[in-house]
């Protein structure tokens, strides 16, 4: 670990077990799917064959005749939604077009999108009635590809749709479209900056659609009471995202909403929408039971939302002195059925990891017969980041220059203006730059045939919001921490952490627990990297509520005022040398005044971004276009690095799924809409079977708007890794690749091309 | 004080400028300073007394949540970005 903060503290940067480790590894954590509660029922869903399609009609009576089934729902038993456009959390949903994702109303937009469901003693029942229920659709031509989508006369998909732009005038073209939103920025003067470039280079490129792969389905439990009250035991990454968007789904007000988390067996972004809970609540209020539902993994594929596929064209210029003059980006992303994908960000990030003098950035959400894209990790930014950073490394091949030294020259740092506008406060691009140039490995040779190396930045945003903690102190000395954001990747461990620091006790004396909506303040989502950020502050607010606490409650017993007790080191000195500690004071808060507890909220706090910067040896295989990934070498800033072994793993789990990316996955659809991968067999997650160790560099450049100088972790590691792959196939291959995966067919193809030439 | 940036869409409002300094110390007294300076772009930004759903307000560099309530400080700079959110 690079790092400029040894010693300076006792809990953070330490690596304790975490809280959740045992009921982990014996299989004791209850997840969604582990919900039995009495007299449940199971519920699931019919999904749509077609890709795009008019519903004539659909006839349930068969299925409601078979026995064992109790309640069958369509569109008709959810509220009409209007024009309402609503905030939750991270952001604006139109409602109509949630409530349409969840069950169709009048057309399916793609295949797997859901037009009933079923609830029966169990799931066979529900399985079997859900094959006698009967819709007919009038097909209408799906439209898949994006550049496609755009055109005059493709197919539109939403009739409520016009091109809506930031500060434009308002539509009055009544013409509805696939184009939902359209994203400029502008900085300098781009014709006068690529006029000044000595060396221009400019190329498209194409990504597929790809999916989040978190292992556990989405599913969801729910319970409508006579009284009104829904309860929602489900996996989610925001329990009260998921609780908002039920409430509004159903028309009903927040507070009859409860949603429980369950442990969550991944997300990556996309379990922050819901799906599920509406239609499990719906069921249950028919059957008046609980009601389940679990996604099949073919479900999840079809019907979530997964990142979308996307089709760019971006130019760099640069003086032959290696400094870059402009840069102009067009970048269209497939949004699926409904408005909503990441190509704001990814026009935000495009050229964010240099100072790059003159740009033009055009993003356009595009409707596309496919399911809604959703968020994934760093959103947008690992499709932009292949293009940029594949540029850069074409940039540097045409000047000579070394790769890592010409990002230096043209690194994004403090007073650094983006393209987007803002200005970058402190931040360690550099830093990451400088920790890979320093490493074993891009020191050591890299010798055989066929191989090659390439390195490649990335940046993510990571944000802010809103988070609530409380904390209570019991007698025996440890806190009970109660906070709202689910925990995916040892966030409660993280955040406890930060709790036991500002208190001065240890982080085994803090006990986390994640809780429902009903049991802690309002919390955003677990997503854009800022729980260890946002809800740590909350941690440090309320370990800051109950040391006043403490003080004020030791001057009592020591008869003291308040100006005579100060709180040093996990312990309380009062007048005359006396020392109480955290325990000891804990052990007398009966006969003292009662319980502690201590609160912390943080809303306004955002975080000031973070980099990463990868090397990767790789092997090609010139007669397979296989790729072998030989050594990989990750370097981050992240602030300050809570608990290591957590960082680690954030860096070593982007980067694998960044690699997937590269090399292997993306959703095979036939010309009719139709997945023909919809399975872990077909659809190719990278394994340990794939991927070497990947090697961590920690670089600690601390965020200053966080007490510890935290930055989150997450989401840039997924950034670098197809760009830093494409270099590295270049530098083996001779094969300059634009379109993701890079898969063995497409490889192949570029490296028989080069034959030809 | 204040410099407001003006998102592209919005320069025919406001000819030539990518940005304009303007008198206010909260978001609404801006918006409506630069309604009064360039007519119409109070309605391009805002629905109702809110901003537009989709629009991400960042002061200098850090994004709000506050909306028209946000008190400016008076070298700040003020960008109208979209909303994005992270996986």
């Amino acid at each position: 670990m690079a790092s400029n903060g040894q010693a300076k503290y006792k809990v953070i940067g330490t690596r304790p077990i975490r809280h959740d480790g045992v009921d982990k590894v014996t299989g004791r954590a209850q997840y969604g799917a582990d919900v039995n509660l009495s007299g449940m029922l199971v519920g699931t869903t019919v999904r749509s064959p077609h890709a795009h399609a008019i519903i004539k009609s659909i006839d349930t009576s068969k299925a409601e005749a078979v026995s064992g089934v109790f309640a069958v729902a369509t569109s008709a038993d959810f509220p009409e939604q209007g024009d309402r456009v609503v905030q939750l959390g991270e952001g604006a949903v139109n409602m109509r077009h949630l409530s349409s994702n969840v069950m169709a109303r009048s057309k399916v937009l793609y295949k797997g999108h859901v037009v009933a469901a079923v609830a029966a003693k169990n799931i066979h029942v529900a399985e079997e009635a859900a094959k006698l229920i009967d819709v007919e659709y009038e097909l209408l031509p799906p439209v898949l590809d994006v550049r496609e989508a755009m055109q005059d006369d493709a197919p539109v998909l939403n009739a409520d749709i016009r091109t809506e732009a930031i500060g434009a005038p308002p539509v009055d073209d009544s013409k509805p479209t696939n184009i939902a939103k359209h994203f400029v920025f502008e900085k300098g003067d781009v014709e006068k900056g690529f006029a000044e470039a000595d060396i221009v280079v400019e190329r498209e490129f194409k990504t597929a659609t790809v999916h989040q792969g978190y292992i556990e389905p989405h599913n969801a439990t729910a319970m409508w009471n006579a009284d009104g009250k829904i309860t929602v035991w489900m996996s989610t990454q925001g329990t009260f995202t998921a609780r908002q968007q039920t409430a509004e789904l159903l028309l009903q007000p927040v507070s009859n909403v409860k949603v429980v988390p369950m442990e969550i067996g991944g997300g990556f972004g996309g379990k922050i929408s819901v799906y599920l809970p509406p239609i499990a609540a719906v069921l249950s209020k028919k059957t008046g039971r609980p009601v389940k539902v679990v996604m099949s993994r073919a479900d999840v594929f079809q019907g979530s939302g997964p990142t979308p596929g996307s089709y760019m064209r971006v130019k760099l210029g640069a003086t032959k002195d290696g400094k870059i003059t402009a840069g102009e980006a067009w970048i269209a992303f497939e949004a699926g059925a409904f408005t909503g994908s990441p190509v704001a960000p990814a026009c935000m990030c495009v050229f964010a990891c240099y100072d790059v003098p003159n740009g033009r950035i055009d993003g356009f959400d595009v409707c596309v017969n496919k399911p809604r894209a959703n968020a994934y990790r760093a959103p947008g930014s690992t499709h932009v980041a292949f293009a940029a950073e594949t540029l850069v490394d074409e940039l540097c091949e045409k000047l000579g220059a070394e790769p890592a030294e010409f990002r230096l020259k043209n690194a994004a740092k403090e007073g650094v203006r983006r393209v987007d506008g803002p200005v970058f406060g402190r931040v360690g691009l550099e830093e990451t730059l400088n920790a890979i140039q320093e490493s074993e490995h891009y020191q050591s040779p890299l010798e055989g045939k066929h191989r090659g190396r390439g390195i490649a930045s990335g940046f993510w945003f990571n944000c802010g919001l809103k988070s609530s903690v409380t904390a209570t102190v019991n007698y025996d000395g440890t806190v009970t921490l109660l906070e709202g954001s689910t925990d995916i990747g040892g966030s409660r461990t993280a955040i406890a952490m930060q709790l036991a620091e500002t208190l001065g006790i240890t982080a085994e004396e803090v006990i986390p627990a994640v809780v429902d909506t009903d049991s802690i303040g309002y919390t955003d989502v677990t997503g854009g990297s800022r729980v260890t950020f946002a809800t740590g502050i909350a941690a440090i607010e309320a370990a800051k509520d109950i040391k006043q606490q403490i003080l004020v409650r030791a001057g009592t017993i020591w008869e003291v005022g308040l100006d005579r007790v100060s709180y040093e080191d996990g312990g309380i000195c009062g007048p005359g040398g006396k020392r109480m500690s955290f325990k000891e004071l804990a052990g007398k808060l009966h006969d003292s005044g009662g319980p502690i507890i201590g609160r912390g909220t943080s809303s306004e706090a955002d975080q000031g971004g973070a980099f990463g910067t990868h090397c990767v040896d790789v092997e090609v295989d010139p007669e397979l276009g296989k790729v072998q990934i030989l050594r990989y070498t990750v370097a981050q800033d992240c602030g300050t690095a809570i608990h290591p072994s957590y960082v680690e793993g954030q860096m070593q789990g982007g980067a694998v799924q960044g690699i997937g990316w590269a090399l292997n996955e993306e959703y095979w659809y036939a010309d009719e809409g139709d997945m023909r991968n919809p399975t872990f067999l077909d659809y190719r997650i990278p394994t340990c079977y794939d991927v070497p160790m990947i090697e961590t560099i920690i670089v600690e450049v601390p965020d200053p708007s966080h007490p510890y100088g935290v930055r989150g972790v997450g989401e840039v590691p997924i950034c670098p890794p197809p760009a830093a792959i494409a270099n590295a196939i270049y530098q083996a291959a001779g094969a300059r690749m634009t379109e993701l995966p890079m898969s063995p067919p497409k490889l192949l193809d570029r490296i028989l091309e080069q034959g030809d030439q | 004080m204040p410099r407001v940036f003006i998102p592209p869409a919005m320069r025919d409002l406001v000819p030539g400028c990518d940005s304009v300094i303007l008198d206010g110390m909260t978001i609404r007294e801006l918006i409506n300073s630069l309604d009064h300076d360039f007519p119409g772009a109070k309605q391009r930004l805002c629905e109702g007394d809110a901003l537009r759903p989709g629009i991400s307000l960042v002061i200098d560099g850090n994004a709000s949540s506050m909306g028209m309530l946000q008190s400016i400080d008076e070298d700040a700079e003020v960008h109208f970005l979209p909303a994005i959110g992270g996986g």
